[in-house]
């Protein structure tokens, strides 16, 4: 198949990029390493939308952090995404942090971020009751907000697919080829995609994919492991609580998340590309900084913790979006790091407008349709009109997952709807089923029968992630 | 065992789990430390001929994907435990069954397999 | 809106017991609500045996308990429904309560309901609980998961297997597993004894020769996709991983049964206030919660060790459930209140508080220590007053105690009730 553009890498970057390119007549294949979309750093991140005041003025960062910020809500709206504008505190704890903190308001007033303000620890505590009595001020921004990053990516790829968008899983990008016209881009399997323009948003693995057509960038993987509590925990705080950033770090946050969990973390480690794990060290470590700013964290109340890498530059900061020095036609999309989420609007505006620049044409598309809605839908739904939804399919009316409340409707709308959900992972990223304080262990058996049953495959060929993630081992004798 | 000779074990009949203690005389055992008769005969069971109750699942074949929950209906000799679930393994039943019907007679030449759950 | 005397949430073992119990004691409307395709609970996936010895005299398989209270809920007809969610409870203006339920017939509805039983029973402790560090590979299954797959759908989820908590389902799985022909390696206990009982310990370890390691807990996981092995560590005294003490075992399951947690997520919605040691509601002697006309029995209330004694709470809260009905919705006249206070190595007790009557019956207080014990005695006192003072050979946080306490003995308490261990 011949495509205009290959984006490669299926994250928020990759995702948002193939929606944005969905309004135009191309034909746009996203080509993703992984067996289902979202499954890199876009996974596990703070789920923050900064309000911008952090970046250096003039950066990239800056620039689209505060533009990206500014479009998330509608865009949300549009993807049928729950985003909530809760707003956030930089915390300080001493003159010095104090400092600090009117540094980054004067920063976010030259980044132009909207409603930020500087207030006392008493301020601080007013609104949030559970702040430590050792905050002694605080960088009150009114314009951030919570999204989940999965649920946009998933949103943004399903309503690409919608439109026409192609993707393809499982696909490693192994080398690329350029005839002048088009690339051709394989697997590790020897498969092949054609495409006229590359967007390489491959995350971690984009200095790898650049390296490909000659681009020579080094990225280093830096860890952040995060807890996660219970939804009991999630009214805490309702602002996300950051601490000052120091010599010794940037602090462990305080948020709750859209969902309504409550979320502690990262910590950040330089490491391997393939190093997921959590530690002892890391949880410690979060639990004890994450006590200075908020007090009474239930640490019994943890469902679950986890660890997500991030790509950055050792030596620059900055994102690097720019047409490749060496092929005329890539798009390079690399170092997406912190603000990253925040950023993913204007970033696949920008994405696009880079590929006009290198010729390629855009074309409104009227059969364009700018809105999704989610397989999670139904919850959202007033009583009269679930009744109406299950009186028309009763699998709504089932529930699957208990602790979060998933129909049977709900995951199989995540199974049939755009991009298909085929693994118990994919499910529970897709509609929370398994997400809950039981961590899937009642839901697990009855969501494997479900995609066994719509993928017509065997159970115990039903994968956690794909690859060899399965999940059963085989029949009993 | 030698005349004289003494072994402790725990007693597996109810939740209570006594340590029960036996002990070789020369026309059997003198077992204490029992809080009830079970116990007795429990040790003196496990010293010379240990049973144990077999429970597992054997397929409903006309019924998808269904499974039967059954058991000895008697404890057999814990060493054909394994050689019961190999018995066990190509058994199927047909619904409907009832709870206590036979499943598979004698297993092993031992006590029947019978139905511990109902398939309409 | 539908309309009932008593709603029942669960139909597990203590919710089948309590409608049995209410029927029994003369409220004939009742309804059972069920998430489930039928009642029994979790007991339809314990095909293993051990159940009733206590209730019905006999060891009956956890299929064949279930279905002696099955059998006595269709005989009295009491109506149940079954594949239905609870979403809410909420008590009106008037003391009544609506449950609000969804299910694909009905849609979502309410109940209108005099009184509730709570029954939801619980749920396991996660590997995110546990906060396991690691990878999150697929093949870590809590051990009802793993039972559920085999014994319901006969698939397996494992061939080699590590199992972390000696609780009695993990035992029971280790046993269940071997016999299906997976190598259970060890299970790894973190504190310095069984979870479990002793019974299971012989008949589900020792007869297979699989390994129990006391003070052991997994400290890593490892596998990018589904699980390779674990890291098992010895704990020190306070309960730390001794990293020194680390040894790989490689398999591609980890099992845990590490303990259960009550499911009160509906009761916490209700603004009942829950105990922080047991997770459950906190109740007076008829099982009654803080609020009027809400019951708690079984596993919901507070985790127990046997079914039986499940199935005799739960009578114990449906009868109060009836009295409360038939006294027109009122609960008795109560003429004090005495909290139970749980102290010297008792973690805590069931009930937590006594609400005395003029003529008040005899209780059990129903308890837990938090370390094993010889040669110990329970005091029981109220002031300066000794109530009760019990010899016990060995206490163990695995196995629930009672002591009975005299009716003429409350009428004397003015004070709190305390429930301690001595030597």
């Amino acid at each position: 198949m011949n495509y205009d553009v290959a984006v490669i890498g299926a994250g928020v970057t990759g995702g948002l990029t193939a929606a944005a390119l969905a309004r135009y007549r191309l034909g746009v294949c996203i080509v993703e390493a992984g067996a289902d979309v979202a499954l890199g750093a876009t996974k596990a991140n703070s789920a923050i939308v900064h309000g911008g005041y952090d970046p250096v003025p003039e950066t990239l960062k800056a620039k689209l952090n505060v533009k990206g910020a500014a479009m998330m809500a509608d865009l949300c709206r549009r993807l049928d995404v729950h985003y909530k504008n809760n707003g956030s505190m930089v915390v300080a704890f001493d003159e010095e942090q104090l400092e600090h903190v009117k540094m980054l308001y004067e920063r976010g007033k030259t980044n132009g971020v909207p409603e930020i303000s500087v207030i006392t620890g008493d301020e601080a505590r007013r609104l949030e009751p559970a702040l430590s009595k050792n905050v002694v001020g605080a960088l009150l921004c009114k314009s951030s907000g919570i999204v989940c990053p999965y649920d946009l990516t998933i949103a943004a790829v399903g309503n690409a697919m919608d439109n026409g968008t192609d993707l393809v899983c499982n696909f490693r990008v192994t080398s690329i080829s350029d005839d002048g016209e088009f690339y051709t881009l394989r697997s590790e399997g020897g498969d092949e995609i054609k495409a006229k323009y590359i967007v390489n948003a491959a995350g971690l693995g984009s200095d790898e994919v650049a390296r490909l057509y000659g681009d020579d960038y080094h990225l280093v993987a830096k860890k952040g492991e995060y807890m996660l509590l219970d939804k009991s925990e999630g009214g805490l705080v309702s602002r996300t609580i950051f601490q000052t950033p120091t010599k010794a770090g940037k602090g462990i946050l305080v948020t709750p998340t859209v969902d309504g969990n409550l979320l502690v973390g990262p910590t950040s480690e330089k490491t391997e590309r393939d190093d997921k794990t959590t530690t002892l060290e890391g949880l410690d470590t979060i639990k004890a900084k994450a006590s200075l700013s908020v007090d009474g964290i239930n640490y019994r109340a943890v469902i679950t913790s986890f660890a997500g890498l991030r790509s950055s530059f050792e030596e620059s900061e900055d994102f690097v979006l720019e047409i490749s020095k060496h092929s005329p036609r890539a798009v390079n999309a690399i170092g997406i790091d912190s603000p990253g989420l925040s950023s993913s609007p204007a970033i696949a505006e920008y994405i696009v407008n880079l590929l006009k620049d290198a010729g390629l044409g855009l074309e409104e598309n009227p059969e364009y349709v700018g809105t999704r809605i989610s397989c999670k839908h139904f919850r959202t739904l007033s009583d009269a009109e679930k009744n109406e939804m299950i009186k028309n399919d009763p699998s709504y009316g089932r529930v699957i997952c208990r602790c979060e409340t998933v129909t049977e409707g709900e995951i199989l709308s995540a199974i049939r709807q755009n991009p298909k959900a085929t693994t118990t992972d994919g499910i529970k990223r897709r509609t929370r089923a398994g997400m809950g304080r039981c961590q899937a262990g009642f839901c697990t058996p009855f969501v494997t029968e479900l995609i066994a049953k719509e993928l017509g495959i065997a159970e115990n060929q039903v994968t956690k992630t794909g690859g060899g993630s399965r999940l059963l081992l085989g029949k009993r004798k | 065992m030698n005349i004289g000779e003494k072994k402790e074990m725990i007693c597996i009949n109810c939740p209570i789990g006594c340590v029960v203690t036996a002990e070789k005389t020369a026309d059997g055992f003198i077992v204490t430390g029992n809080t009830c008769p079970r116990g007795e005969k429990y040790a003196i069971s496990e010293l010379t001929h240990p049973t144990r109750t077999l429970t597992t699942t054997v397929r409903v074949a006309n019924r998808e994907g269904a499974y039967l929950p059954v058991k000895t209906s008697a404890p057999i000799s814990k060493e054909k435990l394994f050689d019961a679930m190999k018995a066990l393994s190509t058994v199927t039943v047909n619904a409907p069954v009832e709870q206590g019907d036979v499943v598979l007679p004698a297993v092993c030449g031992e006590s029947d397999i019978i139905a511990t759950g109902s398939i309409k | 809106m539908k309309k009932c005397d008593i709603a029942i949430i669960g139909g597990g073992p203590a919710g089948m017991a309590a409608a049995v119990s209410a029927y029994d004691n003369g409220v004939k409307n009742i309804l059972i609500i069920e998430r489930d395709e039928g009642l029994g609970g979790i007991l339809r996936q314990c095909i293993h045996n051990g159940f009733g010895l206590h209730r019905f005299g006999e060891e009956l398989t956890g299929p064949e308990y279930a279905d002696r209270y099955k059998k006595m809920v269709l005989e009295r007809e009491i109506p149940y429904i079954v594949k239905t969610m609870v979403l809410g409870i909420e008590q009106g203006e008037n003391g009544r309560h609506t449950v609000t339920a969804m299910n694909s017939e009905s849609g979502v509805f309410t109940i209108d309901a005099g009184a509730v039983v709570l029954a939801m029973g619980c749920r396991e402790r996660s590997r995110g609980q546990l906060n396991i560090p690691g990878e999150r590979p697929a093949g870590v299954y809590t051990a009802g998961t793993a039972q559920r797959f085999i014994n319901i759908k006969g698939e397996m989820p494992g061939k080699n297997v590590v199992i972390l908590g000696s609780g009695d389902i993990g035992l029971i799985m280790a046993r269940r597993m071997t016999l299906e022909g997976a190598n259970v390696k060890v299970v790894c206990e973190l504190m310095p004894y069984s979870g479990g009982l002793n019974r299971n310990i012989v008949q589900c370890l020792n007869d297979f020769d699989i390994p129990l390691r006391l003070s052991h807990t997994v400290s890593k996981i490892h596998g990018k996709e589904r699980v390779e092995g674990v890291t098992v560590s010895e704990v020190d005294e306070h309960l730390r991983v001794i990293p020194e003490k680390s040894e790989y075992i490689e398999c591609d399951t980890l099992l845990l049964s590490c303990g259960l947690l009550p499911e009160n997520e509906l009761t916490k919605g209700a603004g009942i206030e829950l105990d922080r040691v047991t997770g459950g509601a906190t109740v007076n002697q008829n099982r009654r919660t803080e609020q009027t006309g809400v019951y708690s029995c079984g596993n919901v209330l507070h985790v127990h060790d046997l079914v039986d004694y499940v199935s005799e709470e739960a009578e114990l809260a449906g009868k109060s459930a009836a009295e409360f009905v038939k006294a027109g919705c009122k609960e008795p006249e109560y003429v004090r209140r005495l909290a139970v206070i749980a102290t010297g190595g008792v973690r805590y007790t069931v009930p937590q508080r006594v609400d005395v009557t003029e003529n008040p019956d005899d209780i059990k207080i129903y308890f837990r220590v938090g370390a094993v014990m010889e040669n110990v005695r329970v005091r029981v006192s109220c002031g300066e007053k000794e109530l009760l003072l019990q010899k016990k050979r060995k206490v163990a946080p695995g196995e629930m105690e009672f002591v009975r306490i005299k009716g003429e003995q409350l009428t004397e308490c003015d004070g709190d009730i305390t429930v301690e261990i001595v030597k």
